[in-house]
């Protein structure tokens, strides 16, 4: 069954474009604009060429220390902002929680503090909890980037996701990208939401009904506030992939089958796994994401991740362009609070 | 009570001016690399592009042969940024091939501190080992900070720190001309 939400609370509808980028952090994209967005997009094509060259650095961000503060274990995010920063002259610190003075029961706010005290300007920083980077930019004057937090967000991916799609697509206005997967616990998927919908993609998110938020269960009164922008739920995935141009599968964790979310693997295989049979079903070529890391065989096939269609290790390699680009843009002076 | 600060503009090159000026360059640079074998024409944002194209079209024209043409964003070389706050609107640079060996002709519109040319040097060594880079401007408007001094001029503008020299190309503004602006303090007495 298809419904559709009501665009609700804050953050629904477009904002007034922005002249330029005045923002000192980025914790999600509901608070970007279009424009806001199409910026870091454009300014990530600039990077990409650097990327490109024989030795890719540049000193725009020479004397600027970025901080990697991860409460979460993370390879392919950590090393990528790790990059970023390096590509761009900037001196990095990575900090592991298990490692740090954490362990001996530092508060959030007295490490960010500290890392203040040191000298840092941007913070990197994912969280298990949900908010956290909201609660630490309050505090702090360091630009804090969200590196994931919770189920919450995860900006810099669905930037880097929205920007391997417009690369093999070009204008993303009216296409249809189909989310598929544990959308309940993904903030890879809530952060691709508001990104997708304002630059006008239709996007239709597809999984069973225990893995889907409570507030986009189909059936369910719509008149109860929604988390999310428009966007279409469907539990077939054979009728969700009908005209896609984009199929991203999730990441499947086994927590969830523990938890009691999922009868059996096999079933969510069964009905869910994104392969070549059902990529048949979507528009020819159309893409085939994943944001990492790939449970081969679960939530998708190696036939579809290794398929032509596949642009799975073009997004990581992507990541540091539009990284770069967020790190380029936060770091500038006097950018107003936000 | 006269606290508007006035802007004085006068136009110190028309289209015309614009116009032979750049032919003139051209003929200089073929004059001086002895032809344009081995020549790179790189503009610099965002009026150096236009005119590096122009240059390129007037040296076809002279001499039958099309010289490169690329495009340099010097955004990530600047060293002036903390003073100028904002990040200016990155733009992707576009150079040639290989720039190895060859003679480099950077263009810019108008040359005042050279600090920016100084950045663009950075950047274009990033690139390769030209043999040569030579600098081609539209104006030259002086107050230099830096050891640097063109090989081809359009037209030497003495100004004063607190004027502004602005070109205006048919590509990004709509029409050729190179005006400077003055802003005049407001006289006492004066409305």
């Amino acid at each position: 069954m298809r419904e559709r939400t009501e665009p609700r609370g804050p953050g629904a509808g477009l904002r007034e474009p922005a002249q330029g980028w005045r923002r000192r952090h980025l914790l999600d994209l509901d608070e970007l604009s279009a424009a806001e967005i199409e910026l870091v997009l454009e300014t990530a094509e600039a990077m990409q060429e650097v990327l490109g060259r024989d030795v890719p650095r540049v000193p725009a961000l020479r004397g600027v220390t970025v901080v990697n503060l991860f409460y979460e274990p993370s390879t392919r995010t950590r090393a990528s902002f790790e990059l970023a920063a390096k590509a761009l002259s900037a001196d990095v610190v990575n900090i592991a929680a298990e490692a740090s003075s954490v362990k001996k029961g530092e508060s959030l706010l007295d490490t960010v503090r500290t890392l203040q005290a040191l000298g840092a300007q941007v913070l990197v920083m994912r969280h298990w909890q949900s908010g956290a980077p909201y609660l630490v930019a309050r505090h702090t004057q360091m630009s804090v980037i969200n590196a994931g937090d919770g189920w919450h967000a995860h900006p810099s991916q669905a930037l880097l996701d929205i920007y391997t799609m417009r690369r093999h697509l070009g204008d993303l206005k009216g296409r249809q990208v189909v989310i598929v997967g544990d959308i309940a616990h993904s903030r890879v998927a809530r952060s691709n939401v508001w990104g997708l919908t304002k630059l006008g993609v239709q996007v239709v998110l597809c999984a069973p009904p225990t893995l889907l938020p409570p507030g986009l269960l189909p059936g369910r009164p719509t008149d109860e506030p929604s988390p999310f922008p428009p966007v279409t739920v469907e539990t077939d995935l054979a009728r969700a992939l009908e005209g896609a141009d984009v199929v991203m599968a999730l990441r499947l964790q086994r927590e969830r089958m523990e938890a009691g979310l999922l009868p059996s693997l096999r079933e969510y295989i069964r009905l869910y796994q994104v392969n070549e049979e059902r990529l048949a079903l979507a528009r020819p070529g159309a893409l085939v994401m994943h944001p990492g890391p790939m449970n081969e065989g679960v939530e998708i096939s190696p036939g579809a991740a290794r398929s032509a269609q596949a642009v799975i290790e073009e997004q990581v390699a992507n990541g540091v362009a539009v990284r770069m680009a967020l790190l380029y843009l936060l770091t500038q002076e006097g950018g107003s609070r936000a | 009570m006269g606290e508007a600060v006035r802007l004085r503009q006068h136009v110190v090159m028309t289209a015309g001016d614009i116009r032979r000026a750049v032919r003139r360059i051209a003929h200089e640079i073929i004059e001086r690399n002895r032809g344009v074998r081995d020549v790179v024409l790189v503009g610099m944002r965002t009026r150096g592009v236009p005119l590096a194209r122009r240059l390129g079209e007037a040296v076809r024209e002279f001499e039958g042969e099309d010289v490169p043409v690329g495009a340099l964003d010097i955004s990530l070389y600047r060293d002036d940024l903390p003073h100028l706050g904002l990040r200016p609107r990155l733009y992707r640079s576009d150079i040639p091939a290989d720039i190895d060996g060859k003679r480099v002709v950077l263009v810019d519109d108008v040359l005042f501190t050279g600090r920016t040319i100084r950045a663009a040097l950075d950047a274009l060594m990033d690139y390769g080992r030209p043999s040569q880079v030579q600098l081609a401007v539209l104006v030259d408007r002086g107050h230099r900070e830096l050891p640097i001094r063109p090989d081809y001029v359009g037209k030497n503008i003495p100004t004063s720190r607190r004027e502004e020299v602005q070109v205006r190309l048919q590509e990004v503004d709509g029409q050729d001309e190179v005006v400077i602006l003055r802003m005049e303090e407001p006289v006492e007495g004066e409305d």
